[in-house]
């Protein structure tokens, strides 16, 4: 007697890289817009990205489907607590609430693998990195997706700070600017869409900051 | 309404077919400060009078937001009004989420009726204190409905509930006509107009009134305080104007009335900006 296996899974991978970079007083989130089944393209033109809050914008890749009801999840949650203490949540506090929500559904998880980006109660750009579960991090930068792999290393490389432990001593990185951030999100989808075969198309780049949030497009490898 | 046998009971009808402790919940929303509604084709207008307990205390807040396109004023048990507006918050939030778009209000407001008459048919249950003035937009245009403790809920094109409503709503009868072409700055005038009947005397300035809107393009939100004053403040300088031709007396003590009113505010409204509820 052999154990019965499952013969339809509940998840299905629609593919996607997402990015996002912290600021001194900014934050820029990417993702590309392709969404994939297996090795078809299902469309061109989908958004990852989901504005949660004022100074608050979620990026994920993984199933879209589970990312939409998390989407919606964040989104209705957020509603009640507007009206409860009237305003909007702060990033940090989304995070947390992310989190929660996601360690709600630890086993039947939301296949959605999630950066959180926006500015602190200060102003300050933050990223929050997370996995499916909701184990979650404050991080300076981060990747997720099926490019992340590609991603991550070379953001390392020209992001992550020097250890403190290298000698001679080197110097701390210089804080990096609003146009640079997004030169260099440009380049980093540029070469995951040269290797990945499920990130292309196009990139939404959202950026936040004092001013609002805007949002800028760039065109991809479309094969 | 004198006190009998048939009124301790919610579950007990009286031999003239009343239900005596529904009707004293109406009651309790006459005692409540005064709330009025009024609409037109594409906005509604919300307004009440903000009663404080004492001068130490802030007021009560008795305008609450329910979702972009529904907002509603209440009078009676503050208490109870708080706990049916998260009801109809989580009605609306729940419904978008299913259906991805707005709850149409009529449909609310039936909801909020049956769940007012479960309280009138259950002995360990006692009905809401609480008349509701419920305004938003759907498919159909702008609504006003009122919501009561028995249960019943009407539609309206204006109403008043609470204290000294009476007068507003004499007002507003002699004006409603006008309202379904009226413009959204001539409908909030005529909702402050009808707050001022309510106060028979007392002066008209923005820390007593709270006026809300909501229109075609124009999600329901509060009006703030400033932008409350100088509209009375049109009205003060109109009323000037006019008095001379008509009534000298009355209009010079509407005039330094206005004066007094506007310092005093300035004086309040720092204050103002201190209570969490005065929102």
């Amino acid at each position: 007697m052999t154990k019965q296996q499952a013969n339809w899974s509940p998840y299905d991978n629609s593919g996607g890289s997402c990015v996002a970079i912290a600021g001194a007083d900014y934050c820029v989130i990417a993702a590309d817009t392709r969404m994939s089944t297996g090795y078809n393209i299902l469309t061109r033109e989908y958004s990852k990205i989901c504005k949660l809050a004022d100074k608050c914008v979620m990026a994920s890749s993984g199933f879209q489907a589970d990312v939409k009801a998390l989407q919606k999840q964040l989104a209705a949650r957020h509603l009640i607590y507007q009206h409860q203490h009237n305003k909007q949540m702060s990033c940090p506090a989304m995070a947390q609430l992310l989190s929660n929500t996601l360690y709600y559904k630890r086993f039947f998880p939301y296949y959605s693998f999630n950066v959180l980006g926006g500015l602190d109660n200060e102003g300050k750009g933050c990223v929050f990195t997370y996995d499916a579960v909701g184990s979650y991090e404050k991080v300076g930068y981060s990747s997720q997706g099926s490019g992340s792999t590609l991603i991550t290393p070379f953001l390392d490389n020209q992001l992550k700070s020097p250890s403190p432990l290298l000698l001679p001593a080197q110097d701390a990185v210089t804080p990096l600017g609003e146009a640079e951030a997004i030169d260099l999100i440009k380049t980093v989808f540029a070469s995951a869409s040269e290797r990945d075969i499920y990130t292309g198309d196009k990139i939404e780049i959202v950026v936040v900051n004092a001013d609002g949030i805007r949002r800028e497009y760039m065109e991809l490898r479309k094969d | 309404m004198f006190r009998n046998q048939y009124d301790t009971d919610v579950t007990t009808w009286s031999p003239a077919g009343r239900l005596f402790q529904v009707e004293y919940a109406m009651e309790a929303m006459k005692q409540g400060s005064a709330a009025i509604g009024l609409r037109s084709k594409t906005h509604v207008v919300l307004g009440c009078v903000n009663k404080a307990n004492s001068e130490l205390s802030s007021h009560q807040k008795k305008i609450f937001k329910v979702d972009d396109h529904i907002g509603l004023a209440i009078a009676g048990l503050t208490a109870d009004g708080r706990v049916l507006s998260r009801y109809m918050r989580n009605e609306c939030i729940n419904y978008n989420f299913t259906y991805e778009s707005p709850l149409p209000v009529g449909r609310l407001v039936v909801q909020l009726a049956d769940k007012a008459q479960v309280c009138t048919q259950r002995s360990w249950k006692r009905p809401y204190g609480v008349g509701l003035l419920v305004a938003g937009l759907d498919e159909s245009g702008a609504h006003l409905y009122y919501n009561c403790p028995s249960g019943n809920y009407f539609e309206y094109q204006a109403f008043a509930i609470g204290s000294r409503s009476q007068a507003a709503k004499t007002y507003l009868e002699r004006r409603f006509e006008n309202f379904t072409d009226s413009s959204r700055d001539d409908l909030v005038k005529d909702a402050i107009t009808a707050i001022r009947e309510t106060l028979q005397g007392e002066t008209l300035k923005s820390s007593i009134c709270t006026i809300a809107v909501v229109g075609v393009g124009e999600p329901f939100h509060i009006l703030d305080q400033g932008t409350v004053q100088q509209i009375i403040d049109t009205f003060e300088i109109a009323a000037e104007q006019e008095g001379p031709a008509a009534e000298p007396d009355a209009a010079t003590g509407r005039d330094t009335a206005a004066e007094q009113g506007t310092a005093a505010d300035q004086g309040g409204s720092t204050d103002e900006g201190v209570a969490p509820m005065d929102i």
